[in-house]
C-alpha cells in the first residue's frame, strides 16, 4: 500500500554500520523471510530531540492501547494538574490516561482519533494553562528496596502501554505468573524512516539501562537480559555499550532486515526459540519490551511521572525540517507537522507509523497517542500511489519474504473466496501484518489488506457465533421453564378437577337426601362465575381502549407504508409494510365488530379481563 | 486346510467371504447400537446455521423448531434475520439451489438492532418479559423493566405487546474496536487490458 519505490533508495544508511566482527561475535539464529527496504533513517537524525511548544488544545483519546477504553474520572470545567489521572483503567486489560499538562477540561466527547477507519472516538479535551503545575509525584528513590508488586502497581498507575506499536498494557505483560528466564529489550526499530528509539538510546541511555534493571528486578533477575539492536545504529550501539558496562545486560547487534524487530522474530533471532502459534512469548519463558516502554518505566518509577509524552519521528520529504520530538500525548498532529515545515501542498497524505505497517491518517486534527512512533509525510515522488493490482502470477516471492513462513498466495485465494475455514487452516492468525509480501509482490497486490480484512471478518463471525450460542442456550432454558410451568399448571388443574368431581359426587349423594338436584349446584356456580366477570361498563371501556390501540397501530402502519412508497423502497420491503398494514386493518375491524356486538346488546362475550392481567409467577428473568 | 482350499477354491472363497461378511456385519451392527447419536444430527447442523434470533418470523416458535421443519422438507427461505447469507449456507449444507428470501415472512434488516425500554414510561406490566424468547428482559410486576442489551437478539417480539409503546428498537452502535478493514477492490480484469502483452506495463508503474 505504501511501498517505497526504488527511486528513493538512499545509499546513505548502508555505509555506516556496526563493525562486522562485533556482529559476528554474537550467536544468532536465522529467521525466515524478510526484506531490505531502503531505511531512509538519516533525515530525522540530524538534530537532537526537541520539545515542541504547548498546543492550544490537547485531545486525549480514551483508547490508546489494546483492551478496554479508559473511563473518564473528570468533568467538563475541572482544573487538572499535569500528570493527574483523568481516565481510570476499566478492568485488568486496560490502562489509565493522565493529563499531559495542567489546565482545564473543556470537553468530553467524540473527536477524530488516529485510526485507519478515520472514525471518531471518545476523547477528553484539555485546554493547557501553561503553568506546568505537576500533581503530587511519588518517586521511588531505590527500586531495589521495593517489592515487584509495588513496582507493578506503579507501572499500572502510570498508565504505561507498550510504545513499540501495539500498545499492550505493560503491567499485564509483566504481571504474568509464568516463569521468565529471558528478558529481551527490543531496540531493533527495523521499519524504515522511524528513528524515535534510535535517538532515545543516543540521548537517554542511562535511563534506559535503569529501566531494564527495574524490569529485571520485577521479574526476579532472569537468567539473561539481552538488548537486540540492528547494526545500522552504530552510535546508539556505542552509547549503550558504555552505559551497560557495569551490568550483566548483554547487547546483541544483528544485520538489519525487516521485520527482525517483530516480537516473535526478535525472540527467534536472539534465543532460537519459536513462539508457538496462539501462544504468548511468556509461555516459552521470554518477555520482550520495547526500549521506549522501558524508558517510560524508568520515568514512572524514578521520577513518579506517568506516561504523558513519547518520542515521535516526524519525517518524509513533505517536511522541510524532519526531526524527533518529545511530544505530549494529545498534541494535534497538525501542530507537530507545522513545526516541521509541512504544508498541505507538499504531501498528499500523512502516514502514522512507518511505510510498511502504517496507515494513512484521514484527519490531521487527530492527536498523537501512545502508539504514534512516527508521522511520515512523503512527497508523491518519494512514495507514489500503488499502481493497480495485476493478477497473481504465482512467482512465490511473497512466500520467500514471509517472516512467519506462511503461504501468502494461498491466503490470497482463500481471502478472495471468503473461505474462512481454509484461511484458518493456513494459519492466517500467525500473520503479523508486516507487509513484506506486499512489498515484494510484482503484481502490486495489496496482500496485507486482504489478510487484515479476512481477520476482521473471521473475528466478527466468531463474535456472532458466540452471541448465537448464548441465544440458543437461553431459548432452550426459556422453553424448559415454560414447559415446567405448564406442567405445574396442569397438575394443579387436575387436582382441582378431581376435588370438584369429589365434591359433586358427595353433594349428589347428599343432594338426594336433602332433595336438591345437582343441576342447581351447577347453576349456582355459573352465577358466581358471572358475578366475578367484569360489569358491562368495564367491558365496554376495555373494548374501547382496544379499538383506540388498534386504530393507532393501523395509522402508524399506514404512515410507514406511505413513507415507503414516497421513498421508493424495494418492492420486497413495500410488500412487508403492506402486509403489516393489512394485519393492522384486520385487527381494527375485529375490535370494531366486537364493540358493535357488545353495544347492540348481543350476548357475545369479550375476553374476560383476567386473561389480560399480568400473570407473574416465575416471569422474572433468571 | 490348504488341501481343501486348493481342491475346491470356489467353495473356500465363498466360505471365506461369507465369514468376513458375518464378522464385519456384526461389528457394524454393534457400532450402530453402541455409538448411536442422540437426536437428528442434521437438525443440529441446520440449527447452527440459523441466526438464533428466535423471532418466529418463519412461522415456527423459534430457530430449533424451524430447523426441525427444514430437516423435514420445509422451504429454507423463511428467515429474514439471517437473510441471503443464511439461505446460501443452508442451501450449501442441504445441497439444494438457494432461493431468494420469501418476502411473506418479512424483509432483511440492514442494521442489527436491540430493544430499548424508555424506563420512565414503563408501567411494569411484564408483557414484554413474557414475550421475550431469550429471557433478556429483567423486571417484575409494577416495577420498571429493562433490557439486557448483550442478550437481546433484536427479534421485535416485545414491541407489539407493550401497552404504552415504550420499547424502541435501536441500532447497535459499532465501537471502534469492532471496525474492520474492507476487502480491497478485486484486481483489474485481464479482459479490460487485453491490449497489453506480457512485457507491457501500464504507464506510471514501477517495479520494486
Amino acid at each position: 500500500m505504501t511501498t517505497p519505490s526504488p527511486a528513493t533508495r538512499s545509499p546513505s544508511t548502508s555505509d555506516v554500520l556496526i563493525p562486522a566482527r562485533q556482529v559476528a561475535a554474537q550467536q544468532l539464529w536465522p529467521i525466515p523471510g524478510g526484506v531490505h527496504p531502503p531505511a531512509n533513517k538519516q533525515q530525522a537524525l540530524g538534530e537532537s530531540i526537541c520539545t515542541p511548544p504547548l498546543p492550544e488544545l490537547l485531545v486525549v483519546p480514551l483508547q490508546q492501547h489494546i483492551g478496554n477504553p479508559a473511563t473518564p474520572v473528570v468533568e467538563v470545567g475541572d482544573v487538572v494538574a499535569k500528570g493527574q489521572l483523568i481516565a481510570a483503567p476499566d478492568g485488568a486489560l486496560s490502562v489509565g490516561v493522565h493529563a499531559p499538562a495542567s489546565g482545564t477540561i473543556t470537553a468530553l466527547g467524540d473527536y477524530p482519533v488516529p485510526h485507519p477507519s478515520g472514525l471518531s472516538g471518545p476523547c477528553i479535551v484539555l485546554s493547557p494553562d501553561g503553568d506546568e503545575r505537576w500533581t503530587e509525584r511519588r518517586p521511588i528513590a531505590n527500586y531495589a528496596h521495593a517489592t515487584p508488586a509495588e513496582l507493578l502497581a506503579v507501572i499500572r498507575g502510570a498508565g504505561i502501554a507498550g510504545l513499540g506499536g501495539a500498545g499492550f498494557p505493560s503491567a499485564v505483560k509483566l504481571g504474568s505468573q509464568l516463569p521468565i528466564d529471558t528478558l529481551i529489550i527490543n531496540a531493533a526499530e527495523c521499519e524504515p524512516y522511524i528513528t524515535a528509539d534510535d535517538i532515545l538510546m543516543r540521548e537517554r541511555a542511562a535511563d534506559i539501562v535503569l529501566g531494564i534493571q527495574i524490569l529485571a528486578h520485577i521479574l526476579g533477575q532472569p537468567a539473561q537480559v539481552v538488548i537486540g539492536i540492528e547494526d545500522d545504529k552504530p552510535e546508539a550501539y556505542e552509547i549503550l555499550v558504555a552505559a551497560c558496562a557495569d551490568t550483566t545486560i548483554r547487547l546483541v547487534a544483528f544485520p538489519a532486515k525487516y521485520p527482525s524487530g517483530g516480537e516473535k522474530q526478535l525472540i527467534q533471532l536472539l534465543t532460537g526459540r519459536e513462539v508457538p502459534s496462539d501462544q504468548i512469548p511468556a509461555e516459552i519463558g521470554v518477555l520482550c519490551h520495547n526500549v521506549a516502554t522501558i524508558y517510560s518505566v524508568a520515568r514512572a518509577v524514578v521520577h513518579g511521572e506517568p506516561q504523558i509524552s513519547r518520542i515521535t519521528t516526524v519525517t518524509g520529504e513533505g517536511c522541510t525540517q524532519p526531526r524527533n520530538y518529545e511530544v505530549l500525548i494529545g498534541t494535534p498532529i497538525r501542530h507537530l507537522l507545522a513545526l516541521s515545515g509541512f504544508t498541505a501542498s507538499s504531501s498528499e497524505r500523512v502516514i502514522m507509523g512507518g511505510p510498511m505497517m502504517g496507515f494513512v491518517l484521514s484527519s490531521l486534527d487527530a492527536p498523537v497517542i501512545k502508539t504514534t512512533n512516527c508521522l511520515l509525510a512523503p512527497s508523491v515522488a518519494e512514495m507514489p500511489p500503488l499502481p493497480p493490482a495485476q493478477a497473481c502470477i504465482r512467482c512465490g516471492l511473497c512466500a520467500e519474504a514471509c517472516p512467519a513462513s506462511l503461504l501468502p498466495q494461498q491466503l490470497l485465494w482463500y481471502s478472495q473466496a471468503g473461505n474462512h475455514a481454509r484461511l484458518q487452516a493456513h494459519n492466517l492468525f500467525d500473520c503479523i501484518e508486516c507487509g513484506a509480501c506486499s512489498y515484494v509482490c510484482p503484481s502490486h497486490i495489496p496482500l496485507v489488506q486482504y489478510y487484515r480484512a479476512s481477520k476482521g471478518e473471521i473475528r466478527a463471525k466468531e463474535k456472532e457465533r458466540i452471541a448465537a450460542d448464548l441465544a440458543r442456550q437461553r431459548f432452550a432454558q426459556h422453553q424448559q421453564r415454560m414447559a415446567r410451568l405448564q406442567e405445574q399448571r396442569e397438575i394443579k388443574r387436575a387436582a382441582r378437577r378431581s376435588e370438584l368431581a369429589g365434591a359433586i359426587d358427595s353433594h349428589t349423594t347428599t343432594a338426594t337426601v336433602s332433595g336438591q338436584p345437582a343441576e342447581d349446584l351447577i347453576q349456582a356456580a355459573a352465577r358466581r362465575a358471572a358475578q366475578k366477570q367484569a360489569s358491562p361498563a368495564q367491558q365496554l371501556a376495555a373494548l374501547e381502549r382496544r379499538l383506540v390501540a388498534a386504530q393507532h397501530l393501523r395509522d402508524t402502519a399506514h404512515e410507514k407504508w406511505l413513507a415507503g412508497t414516497v421513498d421508493h423502497l424495494p418492492t420486497a420491503q413495500l410488500d412487508g409494510l403492506r402486509a403489516a398494514l393489512e394485519e393492522a386493518e384486520l385487527r381494527l375491524q375485529g375490535a370494531h365488530n366486537k364493540l358493535e356486538a357488545l353495544r347492540s346488546g348481543q350476548k357475545e362475550r369479550p375476553r374476560s379481563h383476567s386473561d389480560n392481567s399480568p400473570d407473574n409467577d416465575g416471569q422474572e428473568s433468571p | 486346510m490348504l488341501e481343501f482350499i486348493s481342491q475346491s477354491p470356489i467353495v473356500a472363497a465363498l466360505i471365506g467371504l461369507g465369514g468376513m461378511a458375518l464378522v464385519f456385519g456384526g461389528a457394524l451392527g454393534f457400532a450402530a447400537v453402541k455409538f448411536k447419536l442422540e437426536g437428528d444430527p442434521l437438525v443440529a447442523q441446520i440449527d447452527a446455521l440459523l441466526p438464533q434470533t428466535q423471532c418466529g418470523q418463519c412461522g415456527y416458535p423459534g430457530c430449533k423448531p424451524y430447523a426441525q421443519a427444514i430437516s423435514e422438507g420445509d422451504a429454507i427461505n423463511k428467515c429474514p434475520p439471517g437473510g441471503q447469507a443464511t439461505i446460501n449456507a443452508l442451501a450449501n449444507l442441504l445441497a439444494v439451489p438457494a432461493p431468494a428470501l420469501n418476502a411473506e415472512h418479512g424483509v432483511e434488516k440492514s442494521v442489527k438492532t436491540v430493544a430499548y425500554i424508555r424506563e420512565d414510561e414503563c408501567i411494569g406490566c411484564t408483557k414484554c418479559i413474557q414475550a421475550c424468547p431469550v429471557d433478556a428482559i429483567l423486571g417484575a410486576a409494577k416495577l420498571m423493566h429493562t433490557v439486557i442489551a448483550d442478550e437481546c437478539t433484536g427479534c421485535d417480539l416485545c414491541v407489539e405487546p407493550c401497552p404504552v409503546d415504550c420499547i424502541d428498537m435501536l441500532p447497535v452502535p459499532t465501537p471502534l474496536a469492532d471496525w474492520r478493514w474492507p476487502i480491497p477492490a478485486p484486481p483489474r480484469q485481464l479482459r479490460q487490458s487485453s491490449s497489453l502483452i506480457a512485457t507491457d506495463r501500464p504507464v506510471g508503474t514501477t517495479s520494486p
